[in-house]
């Protein structure tokens, strides 16, 4: 008589294969929840770091002004320039400001924000913390009477979730000026007009949403990359997994917050 | 190589450590290590690489956690301490890391004053100069103030390491590897470093090694750490003095003649 298929050892070491991997994801589930604990247990016990702090908003907002602001602009003009065509049909372009603002400031600023701080930011502390791992600083660090937790991780963390928000309505208003040159082109309308008709159409609840959405994606940004970090495994190779690792995560995490928010936002219109 | 004069003193023990256990998963990396570091003692122990010396020292630290055993260090049982307290009793130990671990987004000044600054609540920048000024002084490095790790060689980065360490006036010091991966001359420069160390500074001092020069110069006790336990301790010439099979060939002492 045959031997059952679940009896095989391919079977059996597939089963085991996966009750490994199950076993490892909630394990690495219960670690990030520990190390999210954890920030808001030192992060808000003093002392502060506010020079740190200071100093970590200063950089996250340097690495990805450059990029935001281009990125910003040419998102803003080319919504706008591809839009264009579909309203016109209808002979409805007045409605092109009302449209790229409602786009831009319910969605495209602070997702495009995140999305470049999770390249840039992410991945640079990522690396920087995963260095610091392998090369021992973080050791040194602790060893010398310096929490590294608090030092590190909080003041990142809390750079991100202070700059991003920044940086996502700095987004919004340079995409409103992209989407505003190519209206005054096509159309001819005036700034304080198009100012009138882009602000027109938004609430209350749109800049509350936006900034929520910016805020908890600047916290996932900093709290991925730094756990991708912190807890990078020793060698050059565990640098890159962290680098490569905190942009992969965040951006992932970045999109379901995204689709989460906008689904309790729209309960509330 | 400099003449070292320093007697310890073996009615005061500053580390004490009885039955220290420790596992990576299956594998027993220190099983039931004793251990007395005395006043003013260099003790080295030596040992292959993967033998658990290093874990031995990062554990005194408060790096790893023990799975068994009692640790006294300074006073203080391990069993029984807080957070807060191991924080402060860090303050007392130094640790110069294998790969030194200097802040490399940090010039030397930097890095000195790091704990310093993190540590002396209320030290004024004046304290913070003589202090960085002496201490680089003391491992004769003052001319590279303003560089960055980067920009030292390996001997340099491991005499930063070690006044970073001093900085903070510790009274034991835990030196891992201090001369791997260095040439013989700059290894000589370190050793002189460590009894300099031990001399003006008056630490007791634990030496993870397993280069026989270093032993030798350094060490007014050595450990041999085999299969996880001490296998032989003793000056240098006694430890050797062996027909451990074990022990033997790692002290090949026509190496060292």
């Amino acid at each position: 008589m045959d031997t059952a298929p679940s009896n095989t050892p391919a079977v059996r070491k597939k089963a085991s294969k996966l009750k490994q991997s199950i076993t490892d994801f909630f394990i690495s589930l219960y670690r990030i929840n520990q190390f999210i604990l954890r920030f808001f247990r030192e992060a808000f016990m003093p002392p502060f770091e506010f020079k740190e702090i200071m100093r970590q908003c200063y950089e996250v907002g340097v690495r990805s002004f450059t990029l935001i602001t281009v990125t910003g602009f040419i998102v803003g003009l080319i919504f706008t320039k591809q839009s264009r065509p579909s309203l016109s049909q209808f002979g409805a372009t007045s409605w092109l400001p009302s449209l790229v603002s409602i786009a831009i400031m319910r969605a495209l600023a602070p997702l495009v924000t995140a999305l470049i701080a999770s390249g840039k930011v992410g991945s640079s502390i990522g690396a920087e913390l995963g260095s610091m791992r392998v090369t021992e600083q973080i050791d040194a660090m602790e060893v010398s009477g310096t929490k590294p937790f608090k030092f590190l991780v909080c003041t990142r963390v809390l750079a991100t979730t202070l700059t991003i928000p920044i940086l996502s309505t700095y987004t919004g208003f340079i995409a409103m000026f992209g989407g505003y040159l190519n209206v005054a082109q096509n159309e001819g309308t005036t700034w304080s007009s198009f100012i009138q008709d882009f602000f027109s159409p938004l609430t209350y609840i749109d800049f509350v949403a936006s900034l929520i959405k910016s805020i908890l994606f600047g916290f996932t940004i900093g709290i991925v990359g730094c756990y991708q970090g912190f807890n990078s495994s020793k060698g050059t190779e565990g640098v890159g997994k962290a680098a490569n690792g905190a942009v992969v995560t965040a951006m992932f995490l970045v999109f379901i917050e995204e689709v989460i928010i906008v689904q309790i936002t729209s309960w509330f219109r | 190589m400099k003449k070292k004069i320093v007697t310890a003193d073996h009615n005061n023990p500053v580390i004490s450590i009885r039955g220290l256990e420790k596992a990576f998963e299956d594998y027993h990396v220190l099983r039931g290590i004793n251990l007395d570091l005395y006043q003013g003692e260099n003790l080295v122990v030596l040992g292959r690489s993967g033998t658990g010396k290093s874990v031995l020292i990062k554990i005194i630290a408060g790096l790893l956690t023990r799975d068994a055993g009692e640790i006294n260090v300074l006073g203080h049982n391990y069993a029984h301490i807080s957070e807060k307290e191991l924080q402060e009793l860090r303050i007392r130990i130094g640790f110069s890391f294998q790969n030194s671990a200097l802040y490399d987004s940090m010039t030397v000044r930097k890095n000195l004053e790091f704990p310093l600054v993190r540590n002396r609540k209320g030290i004024t920048r004046k304290e913070i100069d003589t202090a960085v000024e002496t201490v680089l002084d003391a491992v004769g490095l003052s001319q590279t103030i303003n560089q960055m790790p980067a920009e030292l060689s390996g001997g340099q980065r491991k005499r930063i390491g070690i006044a970073r360490t001093l900085i903070l006036n510790p009274e034991i010091m835990l030196y891992d590897e201090p001369t791997a991966g260095l040439d013989p001359i700059t290894c000589i420069e370190i050793n002189d470093l460590i009894n300099e160390v031990q001399q003006r500074y008056n630490t007791s001092s634990i030496i993870i090694t397993h280069d026989l020069t270093c032993a030798k110069q350094t060490g007014d006790r050595i450990a041999m750490l085999l299969d996880g336990q001490f296998q032989r301790t003793g000056s240098f010439d006694e430890v050797f003095d062996t027909d451990d099979a074990r022990v033997k060939p790692f002290f090949d002492y026509n190496f060292i003649q």
